[in-house]
């Protein structure tokens, strides 16, 4: 019951969403929309299992003392004033989420990613060092996609955005499809395990 | 200079410029900036959560509208706090198993359809492409990288012979990719530095236009 009821559920849920996948009919398409809007709401209750955990790892720190406990209060402080916010002003366009969303959020996160430029450039000064064929041919392609897209490139010779745009759209194609049917064939295979129960990692232990 | 009286824009900036303080070094103002980022990140997905999945697909069904069929759900969701129990702790199974079988179920014929019929076909040389001496030498130089680069990947048999040539070639597509897709990457992200610089110079400190 412990093992084999999870595991039903999942062969059912699998075989369901194959089988009305190749069904047009309405009661399918029905189907599979209260399907979705079923996802969300269970997916819902997860996210309470993430806050709880994130919260009470914050407010341990908190109340132990350890090092940086400052920080944690500042993370449930602003956990608290967003959702408080979120939840009773709404989240429409001139609500105060909003404002917080394209002041804190935006900015914030596009920081993160930005700076990830910096140590892109040091670890290709350390990966790209011409040393065999190979990694000429990537330092090659990179340079060129690089020049390619920006306006002294353009100034350097007018072919470079041509070329970074056939680079980008032939031999990088032709390797990402190369790729990609390998990892298509091992997400098809790995769930038709998990419906079929032969990998069964995500019941947890042995009870 | 026209520095910015907008209270936000500047708790924008100086949080922009806590982020790349980091390029100095781990410090306390990162911190700080990073752990605001992740509550608020937290915060606002509780919100969206709420009115965006919870009030619209669970309260107004069931309680407005009557829609009990929606509690079924519910009862699923609710038993991931199964886990708090400990006889009871198995039952976070259910839900799990709902939402893999699903995920699953949608995964095989989408992926099937996306990534192998949709790429191989748009791999083939069709009439089409044969007619258009442009697209031709393109098409001939991408069927050949896909076929050497899925022989690259083939370790089920000895590479050797031929194999072992097209194999090698499967290397220099590879490589060529994998150095345009970081110059793509590389250059996505300057995109994203210089629209920060731009918003401490224009927005915050009005040093230009």
């Amino acid at each position: 019951m412990q093992r084999s009821l999870p595991l039903g559920l999942c062969f059912i849920m699998g075989i369901l969403m194959i089988l009305q996948f190749f069904s047009p009919h309405p009661i399918s398409q029905q189907f599979f929309d209260t399907i979705i809007k079923w996802i969300r709401i269970i997916s819902a209750f997860a996210l309470v299992l993430g806050v709880r955990s994130i919260s009470l790892r914050h407010i341990e720190t908190v109340k132990r003392r350890k090092s940086g406990y400052i920080y944690s209060i500042f993370t449930l402080l602003a956990l608290v004033v967003t959702a408080v916010l979120g939840l009773v002003f709404g989240i429409g366009p001139k609500a105060p989420i909003r404002t917080i969303f394209n002041n804190i959020l935006v900015p914030l996160g596009a920081t993160m990613f930005s700076i990830l430029a910096f140590y892109m450039a040091s670890a290709a000064y350390r990966a790209f060092r011409a040393r065999t064929i190979e990694a000429t041919l990537l330092l090659i392609a990179a340079f060129i996609v690089m020049l390619g897209m920006v306006p002294i490139g353009n100034w350097i010779s007018p072919h470079f955005p041509s070329i970074a745009e056939w680079l980008l759209s032939v031999p990088n194609m032709a390797a990402k499809r190369g790729i990609l049917f390998g990892v298509a064939l091992g997400v098809i295979a790995t769930s038709l395990k998990i419906i079929l129960g032969i990998e069964r990692g995500w019941l947890g232990g042995r009870r | 200079m026209n520095i910015s009286l907008d209270i936000w824009t500047w708790i924008s900036a100086i949080l922009t410029l806590f982020i790349f303080s980091f390029l100095y070094g781990d410090n306390p103002f990162y911190k700080f900036a990073e752990h605001i980022f992740v509550g608020v990140s937290v915060g606002y997905t509780i919100a969206i959560t709420w009115h965006n999945f919870l009030y619209p697909d669970l309260i107004v069904p069931v309680f407005k509208q009557g829609n009990l069929i929606n509690l079924i759900p519910a009862f699923l969701g609710v038993l991931y706090f199964s886990v708090f129990f400990k006889n009871l702790s198995w039952m976070i199974r259910i839900p799990i198993g709902f939402l893999l079988g699903y995920g699953s179920g949608v995964a095989i014929p989408a992926i099937f359809q996306a990534n192998i019929i949709r790429q191989i076909q748009g791999s083939l040389l069709t009439p089409k492409i044969l007619e258009r001496k442009d697209l031709l030498i393109g098409s001939i130089i991408s069927l050949f990288g896909i076929i050497s680069t899925i022989i690259y990947f083939f370790f089920s048999r000895e590479q050797k012979g031929v194999s072992k040539i097209l194999a090698k070639c499967g290397i220099v597509f590879l490589m060529i990719g994998f150095g345009a897709s970081f110059g793509f990457t590389v250059m996505a992200r300057v995109s994203l530095l210089l629209g920060r610089l731009q918003f401490l110079l224009r927005d915050w400190l009005g040093l230009i236009k």
